[in-house]
């Protein structure tokens, strides 16, 4: 299989031509076996990649294959070329994967849709450019896949076109991208014009020779990087676009927007870790950028009422956690986290999507509650989840949790404000998750009676790949084990020979922290531990034993309760300050500079010529009587000038 | 002798036409169809028969004209003009395509003007004798007027002399320069030449140089437009009918660009390095200030002549890079420019001739009743946002690539047309084709036609082509992108030992053109 990775993108890929060509033209079954079986097929084909990969040892697993030359001008030269290795092999895993199960509750969820087909070739779109970003063997083939998945996220976001707030969000989303893309574009022109190469490989193996250890330049394209990732994955000031991404079909916010594209920029800045390890002042603003992002849009998640902002805002500072962990150089646990939230971020989605599904499409959750017994499976799961995501012991999120916190309290580049940050925010993840969990499924049923006899579990379509998924949600982090527990972490063991620039300092100083500072290690998990568990004893109190107890503390908070209700005004002030100030100079531009101004000053200058003609013309009256008159005077006057001289 | 077939065949044509009774609409439009698209199959014989790696100029045809003056009809092409003279070849037959049914009146006239422009377009690319130039560049001139001032708008009279006049301004002085050079050449040498090859050749003096220049730019940056002598170009585009818009932005701002490389670069190269601050300055003006004023065009039409503005700002930019990236990201920009624009003209020429409206509020939901529109219009959209795996990120991204390595700042500045090229073309998109379908007057709209069909899909094909495997297109350009840079180069050497002290300024700018091309020419040896 390693010798035609390929085709892992290409099928999707075929599956968007069939389904996009022959729009509206195929029935409904065949739509959805093409674009479920091509994805099928692509996670097969990946699963045998990563099985001959693991087979290598572990020195060899790098293997190249390029399809054909895309760019040549002068030394200029990128090609269509895919890098499989273990980074790569573990997010094809996770996308087609992933993908997979979103694609079958795709069948079930969207059956009713008008525009089926239009959706799974979209589906199909962004599965093929998602994989073509992970496997490109350089930047800039990378950024083609970077810019698709956009795309196929702008298109899905407003896949319901007719409503304004999904055009005005899918719209929103391609601008805010493009600004990091603007980033990503500029790092790559001073990565090329100093290594000479775009490829991922050559540039990790030169850029110790070319560039200075944390000098200006590797900063700057860092930082620059790191701007495209920040757009792509939601991260302060460019996170703006995700909230309002959930207009688009709730499977499209499991896969896109908590699985898999937002966390490119995740992926991005480890598949760059080269570059990045040299300079400690990008790491720096990566981990700061992370940590306040992950407790700022944790706090906006407590008091969201829509169950899919909830998330997004979750999602928004789960991100904030895997930047945390690039920040201190703790790639691989970054890219751990990357896949358990991927496992459970897409099963509460997925099941946010089965609770609306049942809901006849209420997101609010002021008017859901008690569901529990009306969606079992959908309830189970999503408790599942819930766990997970919160950080209880054993589950996924656990442990890739407990690895970024540590790391950031212990890492050379780590700081224990960054592990406060962190800490803090696992404390407003349990609170809001549970929060949620309570006023969707416990307590009083607070729909009307329409809905609820409409209520429903999900048919077969849906609850599978929720199963399934929450199966992965428990046992998902139990590859990356932390070293306390006297087992090998086999995660980051399979990330070693990716991640190899800052091999010696960072592992010898793993290696002391493993032994010397277990205790402590210890001692700040059982405090996360602790904290995790007030928190959902609070939520429990306030949103499950007294509903009313949520009113009256929102009375009490009013100002600080009404600024985390309206995100901090985040939106209204780039509203302000930026949009509105672009247009009206745009105004000014357009209706003083061009047309009052340029234009005036030509027409004027014709409008001149035309009077003096005009003038000119007004004196050749004709009347020989003038002409005489004229003739006369000038002779006078030249008789007088005579005279006087 | 194949070149003068390939410009003459549409002459040819408009002379048959004049054969034909003007009651024959449908042998007019037919006769016009084939004449196009034999030019075109010409056009791509050509494109295959020419050899890479041979000399630059190909298919080289003279005769003396005027021996007396050093006039001679001296045609020939090299990789650049080879890819614009394809490109026109190549849109004459949509602009004829999409005239079918909103052309009404004097139809006859109608079809002799696009192919007598059709003779003049293709005669400016295939010139290597300025007088030759000089004269197809204003035959050319006549047909737009009266396509312009005929068959265009309400304002069709104001826009039509707006055009002529700007353009006349510009290329009286450039008429001037022209002349200048054959007298220049005959002191230099004691005959006239009005030839190219043999003026690119003939050192002048750079104070001299500096005027020069400016004549031939000032015609040059007219036809761009560059900022500030842009504003006759939205008048002319929203007043000219779809076939004289496609043409327009398609081809006739490419005369332009294209008149830079060809003539002011390796000509006046001292001075086109003096002027290279100013220049780009303007062009970055005119990125940012063209998009900025097509975000709040009403007029779907307006907004894409703006656009024009700031998509011709990166080909100027890049071409004022002088490195082989932005050069060569440049000109591919040119050709990007023509498909994506021309589709885009062409697309509003379709929705216009069934609401007979351009205006963006009368619009919103087209999705739902036009899907295909809808689909086409996305991709040719995202072609020109510059997505990648269309043309137009190719050249965009050459473009700031090379660029970057001149002058940082400028490619910082230049980038952020990107961002709003995205903000004002998705704007544009949502509001026409999303939403709720609200007008009733949408409602019965009707999809794409066949022939409608046929006029752009080969567009979308090349949006494509272009975007996926550029490769053949580069390996036509490179070697004449390379000798354009050694004529540049070997003329600035020559003067660094001689008595021109502004090569001297030269060095010690930021701009490190000389660097880029010795290392260049390193290579190359």
């Amino acid at each position: 299989m390693t010798e035609n990775i390929y085709w892992i993108p290409l099928l999707p890929l075929l599956g968007f031509l069939v389904n996009g060509l022959l729009l509206g033209k195929l029935p409904q079954r065949v739509v959805s076996l093409v674009a479920c079986g091509t994805v099928g097929a692509s996670f097969l084909l990946s699963l045998m990649s990563f099985l001959e990969l693991k087979a290598l040892p572990p020195e060899l697993r790098i293997i190249e294959q390029t399809l054909f030359t895309w760019i040549s001008s002068g030394d200029f030269q990128v090609n269509f070329g895919f890098l499989l290795d273990p980074l790569s092999s573990i997010m094809i895993l996770v996308v087609t994967g992933v993908g997979f199960l979103i694609h079958l509750y795709s069948v079930g969820y969207m059956s009713h849709d008008s525009g089926y087909g239009r959706y799974f070739a979209y589906l199909n779109l962004f599965t093929f450019s998602m994989l073509v970003l992970v496997l490109a063997d350089n930047f800039l083939f990378m950024f083609v896949g970077w810019e698709g998945v956009g795309l196929c996220s702008y298109l899905l976001i407003g896949f319901w076109f007719e409503k304004k707030s999904a055009s005005d969000a899918g719209k929103k989303a391609f601008i805010v991208n493009r600004i990091g893309d603007f980033g990503f574009l500029i790092g790559m022109f001073i990565i090329f014009w100093q290594v000479g190469s775009l490829d991922f490989v050559t540039v990790a193996a030169r850029a110790p020779e070319v560039f200075v250890a944390g000098g200006t330049l590797v900063t700057a394209a860092c930082i620059l990087l790191f701007v495209g990732a920040a757009g792509k994955s939601a991260q302060i000031p460019l996170y703006v676009w995700l909230p309002d991404a959930m207009e688009g079909p709730t499977p499209v916010s499991a896969l896109i927007h908590a699985a898999t594209m937002v966390t490119a920029g995740v992926y991005m800045i480890v598949r760059a870790n080269a570059l990045f390890i040299m300079s400690p002042d990008a790491l720096l603003v990566v981990a700061i950028v992370g940590g306040v992002t992950a407790l700022f849009a944790a706090t906006i998640g407590l008091v969201q009422n829509d169950i899919k902002r909830v998330l997004a805002y979750s999602t928004i500072s789960q991100l904030g956690y895997m930047f945390l962990a690039c920040g201190v150089a703790a790639f691989s646990a970054g890219i751990f986290h990357l896949m358990t939230h991927a496992f459970f971020k897409a099963l509460l989605f997925l099941g946010a999507g089965s609770v609306i599904h049942a809901m006849s499409d209420e997101q609010d959750m002021r008017y859901m509650g008690g569901l529990k017994k009306y969606l079992p499976i959908t309830f189970g799961t999503f408790f599942i989840a819930t766990l997970a995501i919160s950080g209880i012991p054993l589950m996924s999120g656990f442990f890739s949790k407990d690895e970024i916190l540590w790391q950031a309290f212990s890492s050379d580049y780590g700081h224990p404000i960054f592990w406060v940050m962190g800490f803090i925010t696992a404390g407003l993840t349990a609170f809001y998750m549970f929060r949620l969990l309570f006023m969707t499924f416990y307590g009083k049923e607070r729909m009307d009676e329409k809905t609820k006899s409409h209520i429903h579990e999900s048919p077969k379509f849906m609850t599978v790949p929720l199963m399934v998924l929450a199966v992965l949600a428990v046992i998902g982090g139990w590859i990356g084990m932390p070293h306390i527990f006297g087992v090998t972490n086999y995660f980051e063991e399979w990330l070693e020979p990716v991640i190899s620039s800052a091999k010696p300092a960072v592992e010898a100083h793993m290696l002391a922290s493993a032994g010397g500072d277990s205790g402590m290690e210890i001692m700040l998990m059982f405090a996360t531990i602790i904290l995790v568990g007030l928190a959902i004893f609070a939520a429990f109190k306030i949103y499950s034993k007294n509903p009313k107890v949520a009113d009256s503390l929102a009375d009490k908070f009013k100002t600080p309760h009404n600024i985390l209700l309206n995100k901090y005004y985040i939106d209204e002030f780039y509203g302000a300050v930026i949009v509105r100030p672009l247009i009206y100079f745009s105004l000014f531009l357009w209706k003083i500079m061009d047309v009052l101004f340029i234009d005036g000053l030509l027409n004027g200058l014709a409008n001149l010529y035309e009077g003096i003609s005009e003038t000119m013309r007004s004196l050749q009256t004709g009347r020989i009587r003038s002409y005489a008159t004229a003739f006369v005077i000038g002779v006078f006057i030249l008789i007088a000038y005579a005279v006087i001289e | 002798m194949e070149l003068s077939l390939l410009t003459f065949f549409p002459a040819i044509g408009a002379l048959l036409l004049l054969l034909v009774p003007s009651k024959q609409h449908d042998t007019i439009k037919m006769v016009s169809l084939l004449v196009a698209f034999i030019t075109f199959l010409i056009s791509l014989w050509l494109y295959f028969a020419f050899d890479p790696i041979a000399h630059p100029m190909q298919f080289q045809f003279s005769v003396p004209w005027i021996p007396s003056m050093g006039i001679s009809y001296h045609m020939g092409i090299d990789g650049i003009s080879l890819l614009l003279i394809v490109m026109t070849a190549l849109l004459m037959i949509p602009a004829i395509l999409c005239s079918w049914k909103s052309i009404t009146k004097s139809v006859k006239g109608f079809y002799i003007s696009m192919l007598l422009l059709a003779t003049g377009m293709l005669g400016v690319f295939c010139s290597l004798d300025l007088f030759l130039f000089y004269v197809f560049w204003e035959v050319m001139l006549i047909p737009m007027y009266f396509i312009i001032g005929l068959w265009g708008g309400q304002r069709r009279l104001y826009a039509a002399i707006k055009f002529v006049l700007f353009t006349m301004f510009g290329s009286l002085l450039m008429l001037v320069a022209i002349i200048y050079m054959a007298f220049e050449f005959k002191s230099q040498t004691g005959v006239y030449s009005f030839d190219m090859i043999a003026l690119t050749g003939m050192p002048i003096d750079t104070q001299v140089q500096m005027w020069l220049f400016g004549a031939f730019a000032l015609a040059f940056a007219i036809k761009v437009p560059l900022f500030p002598f842009h504003t006759w170009l939205p008048d002319a585009h929203v007043e000219a009918p779809t076939a004289g818009s496609v043409i327009l932005a398609g081809v006739l701002l490419k005369l332009g660009t294209y008149g830079f490389i060809r003539i002011c670069m390796p000509m006046f190269p001292e001075a086109t390095v003096a002027f290279t601050p100013y220049i780009s300055v303007l062009a970055i003006i005119a990125i940012i200030y063209g998009a900025l004023v097509a975000m709040v065009q009403k007029d779907i039409k307006s907004l894409v002549a703006f656009s024009s503005v700031s998509h011709m700002g990166f080909v100027m930019l890049g071409l004022f890079a002088l490195n082989t990236q932005a050069l060569e990201g440049s000109v591919i920009q040119m050709i990007n420019h023509g498909i994506s624009t021309g589709a885009l003209f062409l697309l509003v020429g379709m929705i216009y001739e069934r609401r007979h409206t351009r205006l963006i509020s009368e619009f919103g939901g087209l999705a739902k009743v036009m899907p295909v529109f809808s689909t086409i219009f996305l991709i040719v959209t995202l072609s020109s946002i510059g997505l990648p795996l269309t043309n137009g990120f190719v050249g965009e991204f050459l473009i700031l690539l090379g660029l970057f390595k001149v002058n940082t700042t400028y490619a910082i500045l230049a980038a952020t047309g990107v961002i709003l090229s995205a903000c004002y073309m998705l704007w544009m998109y949502q509001r026409v084709i999303f939403g709720k379908l609200t007008n009733p007057k949408n409602e019965k709209l009707l999809d794409l036609s066949l022939r409608e069909k046929v006029i752009l899909i080969p567009l979308v094909v090349l949006i494509f082509w272009i975007g996926i495997y550029p490769k053949p297109l580069f390996d036509r350009l490179s070697p004449s992108i390379r000798l354009v840079q050694e004529q540049m180069q070997s003329r600035a050497s020559a003067a660094k030992t001689s008595k021109f002290e502004l090569v001297e300024s030269v060095k010690e700018s930021d701009y490190n053109y000389d660097a880029t091309i010795e290392d260049r020419l390193e290579k190359v040896k």
